[in-house]
Formats: structure tokens, sequence, C-alpha cells
């Protein structure tokens, strides 16, 4: 199910600023592909663009080609809702349903889908849970509130409900920069585990963390303040800690940047 | 002579980090006065006002000849004095109910156009108007409903008595003008509009970003978003706004007495002319009544003033009772 992702000459609006330009990229199914670089570089603007997210800020606007291995998703016949079904997203702050009980966090998304008999759902449910390794921790509290859990548990509880769907890409905002060294370290595990069955593209601030769950890294730059983000390069992740082709891309990682 | 006290007297070296236990600033001790004050004062105006309502609400009530609760009478002055409240609390709850059934739905329908759906430009201005709404005084509602509403009723009436007259409450049993419990409703339902939109649409501005997105995320419409995200979050505030209406409905005054014809005939047929509400018959009654009469007044003002206290109560019921899925701990 997982499915390639190739993007060209995408560029994104807030209103008038052009918030990244020109970029083309392709990412391989089932790996993990890390979008690194600094603040305000446009790597979450891109990442939203691949689940049509971006175009719901006001005045977010896109311009260019993301194919789903065939299908453009901005093609103006394809229905962004229906783009959201098959490309899950994972949010910098954990962010369950408060008014939803742990049960219907994970099955709210198949719950959009169609109907769904209530032991197909407990099913799915349980399959989830155990997918984001969160089962054991909560199958004796189902019915309780997804928000009583820890940070890190409600983290997993959001995977658990972005993969109950089975989407063919997972995406990822930053997953632990809100969570603590240990939830993080459950969290880089179960990637490790889901880029069997997803294709995962995840944007983080750790570098660390980009080496750690990455098989493929990209760096994004912008020139100044204001200008518009930029794809500086995408290569393995090994070649772009230990030997980059770009300047710009090893000071950056050796902490030589600005 | 200095004593053991003095070291806490002492002012501390350098710039202040904070006050010494035990010694507020003058600043403080005068807020805390204050509010303090205002919280007592309140108290004391509630008890005071509760006391000589039910003084004189007992003293009404022993000299009744006739059940208080259950007669269809208002007689104060007769001899022997009859009196009881069935028909106005009757009259007050219905006409409050339609005002709700007609106000709350729609209320919630402007809410969420104005906070999720208009563009920047649309939700201003609307929520403006709604907002007038809520300015205009209740006598000229009253006015308006009397001359505008009350004729123009007349055809709907008689397109719900021929229809669904068969649910015995839109039946007509006496022709006449819609001077009725059903016009009141309706005409509660517009004064009631704002206070309710008002609200939730406060509420639904602050329904939290993160949890939309999680929605949107998920492929969910707009609609979707709505049902999974703004309104579960928005519960406890649409309960209480529709409290806040509720009881300008159920003590709304003078609205009531212009438009309705009084009578205390109880009937279930919401569409023939009469009934009363507390208020309303507070109102028209007062300004004639003798001593006896107007201690008569004040005991139904009572019963009024508990009727409201339980819908308060069973409000703030339902919103306890799903704390712990309600977004305050998100």
């Amino acid at each position: 199910m997982a499915k390639r992702i190739d993007v060209s000459g995408l560029t994104a609006f807030y209103g008038t600023h052009r918030a990244i330009d020109d970029i083309s990229m392709t990412v391989e199914p089932r790996s993990v592909t890390a979008f690194i670089g600094p603040s305000g570089c446009g790597k979450s603007t891109f990442l939203r663009t691949l689940n049509r997210m971006h175009e719901v800020t006001p005045g977010g606007r896109v311009e260019g080609k993301v194919m789903l291995d065939d299908e453009n998703l901005y093609a103006s016949n394809v229905d962004p809702v229906a783009v959201r079904r098959t490309v899950g997203m994972v949010f910098q702050r954990p962010n369950p349903f408060p008014t939803m009980s742990i049960f219907d966090n994970v099955a709210a998304g198949l719950r959009l889908n169609g109907n769904y008999k209530k032991s197909e759902l407990s099913d799915v449910v349980e399959k989830s849970l155990k997918g984001a390794n969160l089962w054991n921790e909560v199958k004796d509290r189902l019915n309780k509130p997804g928000s009583g859990l820890s940070g890190g548990q409600q983290q997993r509880l959001c995977i658990a409900r972005a993969i109950a769907v089975e989407p063919d890409v997972l995406l990822m905002d930053e997953p632990c920069s809100a969570l603590d060294p240990i939830s993080t370290l459950a969290i880089e595990d179960l990637i490790g585990e889901l880029k069997e069955r997803f294709t995962i593209v995840i944007v983080t601030h750790n570098m660390q963390q980009a080496a750690r769950v990455s098989d493929r890294t990209a760096f994004f730059n912008l020139a100044a303040v204001g200008q518009p983000g930029k794809l500086v390069e995408i290569d393995d992740t090994e070649r772009i800690f230990a030997n980059p082709s770009v300047q710009a891309t090893e000071d950056y990682i050796s902490g030589r940047f600005g | 002579m200095e004593t053991a006290t003095a070291p806490t007297q002492a002012p501390p070296p350098g710039p202040p980090t904070g006050t010494p236990r035990g010694k507020a600033r003058p600043g403080d001790r005068i807020f805390l006065g204050l509010s303090k004050g205002s919280g007592i004062t309140l108290l004391v105006i509630m008890a005071a006002i509760a006391a000589f309502l039910g003084y004189r609400a007992v003293l009404a009530i022993s000299k009744d000849e006739a059940n208080f609760l259950t007669t269809f009478e208002w007689n104060p002055a007769g001899d022997p004095p009859v009196f009881g409240i069935a028909v106005l609390a009757f009259g007050t709850v219905v006409s409050s109910i339609i005002a709700m059934v007609l106000a709350v739905p729609v209320a919630i329908g402007i809410a969420l156009f104005i906070s999720h759906f208009a563009p920047r430009r649309l939700a201003g201005p609307i929520a403006y108007v709604v907002d007038l709404l809520a300015a205009v005084p209740s006598i000229i509602y009253g006015l308006w409903g009397a001359v505008f509403l009350v004729p123009y009723l007349d055809g709907l009436n008689k397109w719900l008595d021929e229809y669904l007259g068969w649910t015995y409450i839109f039946e007509r049993t006496s022709e006449g003008v819609a001077r009725n419990l059903f016009t009141v409703g309706i005409l509660l339902a517009i004064m009631i509009l704002p206070i309710i939109t008002n609200v939730t649409r406060e509420v639904f501005l602050q329904s939290p970003k993160m949890h939309e997105e999680a929605a949107l995320a998920l492929g969910a419409t707009r609609w979707e978003v709505i049902r999974m995200a703004v309104l579960p979050f928005g519960r406890s505030g649409i309960i209480s706004a529709s409290m806040l209406g509720l009881g300008r409905a159920l003590g709304e005054t003078m609205a009531v007495a212009v438009v309705l014809s009084p009578s205390f005939v109880l009937s279930g047929h919401l569409l023939d002319p009469g009934g009363g509400t507390f208020a309303q018959n507070i109102a028209a009654k007062f300004n004639e009544a003798d001593e006896f009469g107007r201690d008569a007044l004040i005991a139904s003002g009572l019963v009024l003033f508990v009727i409201t206290l339980l819908v308060n109560g069973a409000a703030r019921a339902i919103i306890a009772r799903r704390k712990e899925y309600s977004g305050a701990n998100a």
C-alpha cells in the first residue's frame, strides 16, 4: 500500500508571500525521509502540501505537481478530503480528540470512511494500537478519555489514529518535539517498525533523530528571512551526515550555520 | 524600645523581591477589602430579597382558599380569596420551550456560520447585526409582535391547524387572532437568539485549532470537522448559552404582556388565544392589586424563581456529568 511520492516544481504561497519555491524530490515507498533545516525554511509548509493541508490556512495556495504513484494530488478533479484519507498526518503537539475515548479516537477515521460493524471496529482499533505500541498500556481503559494519557502515550495514540485508516503515506511534523527523551525513543522505535508498511516523511529539528530514524534526508534552507525556503539537497542519510555535496548542508549539520 | 519583632519591620536591602508574609501592601489590602465586601454585600442582598419574598409569599398562600399550585384562577381580591399558579406555570414553561426549540438550532447555525464558514468580511457585519438584535428593548419587540407578527401568523396558524391539527397541540378549537402561547414562543425565540448566538460563537471561536486540524488530516469534511472537533468542545458552552437564553425567556415580561391576550384557561391547544406567564401576570395585575393581591403576585414570582433555579441546576448537572471529556483538560 505504501506509495512513492514524486514532487515536481512545487511552490507554496501564503497570500502573496512565497513560502517555498520550486521544490522537486522523490520519496521512496517503505522508507523514512527526514526534512531538516533552520526554522522558517518551509519544511513544515512543504510537508503540509503533501496532504493538501496547506490550503486549509487562509491564503494558502500551491502551484506544481505532487504525484502519489501515478495520481496527481493537485489535479483539478481530486478532492482534498480524499487525499487526506490516503495521506495520514501526525502533528507536533499530541492532539487526540479530548471529547472522545481512546477507542473512539482510534476509530474516528474509520467512522468517517464508512460503516463498520462494532466487531470490525474493535479489531482495527486493537490492531492499530498494537501497531503503535500502545495496546498493552491502554487495553484496560479503552473507554477512558485519551486526554488522560501522558504526552508520549497521546502521541502514539495519534499515530494509532492515523494508521487505523491504512494510509499510503504517513507525514510527521516534529512528532517528538513536545516529548521527553524516553517517549521520543519509543516513537523513534515505532517509526522504524512502521516503515515496513508505510511511506514515512518526518520533519525534525533534531539532527540526531534524523540520523537515527531516516533512510534519506532532505536539507531545506532559506537565503534570508522573508525569502522563500528552498530544497538544498536530498540524499541518503549517511551521505548527508558524512559527506554532503553542498557546503551549506555541512555547515548546518556541523553547527557552523549562520 | 526595640522588640524582638524589629527584624521583620526592617526594609529588606536592595530592591524588594516580594511582600513579607503577614504584611500586605495598602493596595492589596484595599483590593481585598473591596472584593470581599462586594461578595458579602451580594449575599446579604440576596438573603434579604429571599426573606422578603418568602415572608410575603407565606402571608398570601396561608390565606389562599384554593390549592396554590393547581388552581386555574387568580382572584386574591375575592371573598374568599382564590388563586393558583397552574395556568401561569404552564404558559411560562410552554412558551419558553417553544422559544428554545426554535432559537437554539438557529443560534448554533448562525454561530457556526460566523465562526467557521463565513468569509471574514461577512462574519463581522453578521455578528454586528446579531448584537443589534440584543440591543432592541423588549417593549419594542412586544409592539412589533402585536402589530406585525400577530396578524401575519394567522395564516400560519390556519395552515398548522389544517395539516398538523391531528397532533392536538396545533389544533384550533376557537377562532381568534394569534394572541396565543405559540406566538409568544416565536417572539421569545427572536429575543433570546442574540444571547445564545453570541455565547456559542465565542465558544466555537475558541475551539482548538489543533483538534480541527487533527480531524481534517483524517479526511474529515468541513461538517465532519465541526461534528468531531467543534461541537463536542462547545457542548458545555452551548448548554450555558441556552440556559442564559432560557432565563430570559422565562422572565420576559413586557413583550409577552403586549402580545398575549391573557386568560386563566389552561389549554394544550397552543394556537388558542389565552394563557399567561408569571411575569406577564405580575406586570398586568400589580398596579391594580391591593396589599394582599401584591403578596399573592409575589408568591407567584417566588415560584418562577424556583423554576429558574431548577433549570440552572439541571444544566450544571449535565455539564458536570461529562466533565472529564470536556476540552478543559486537553
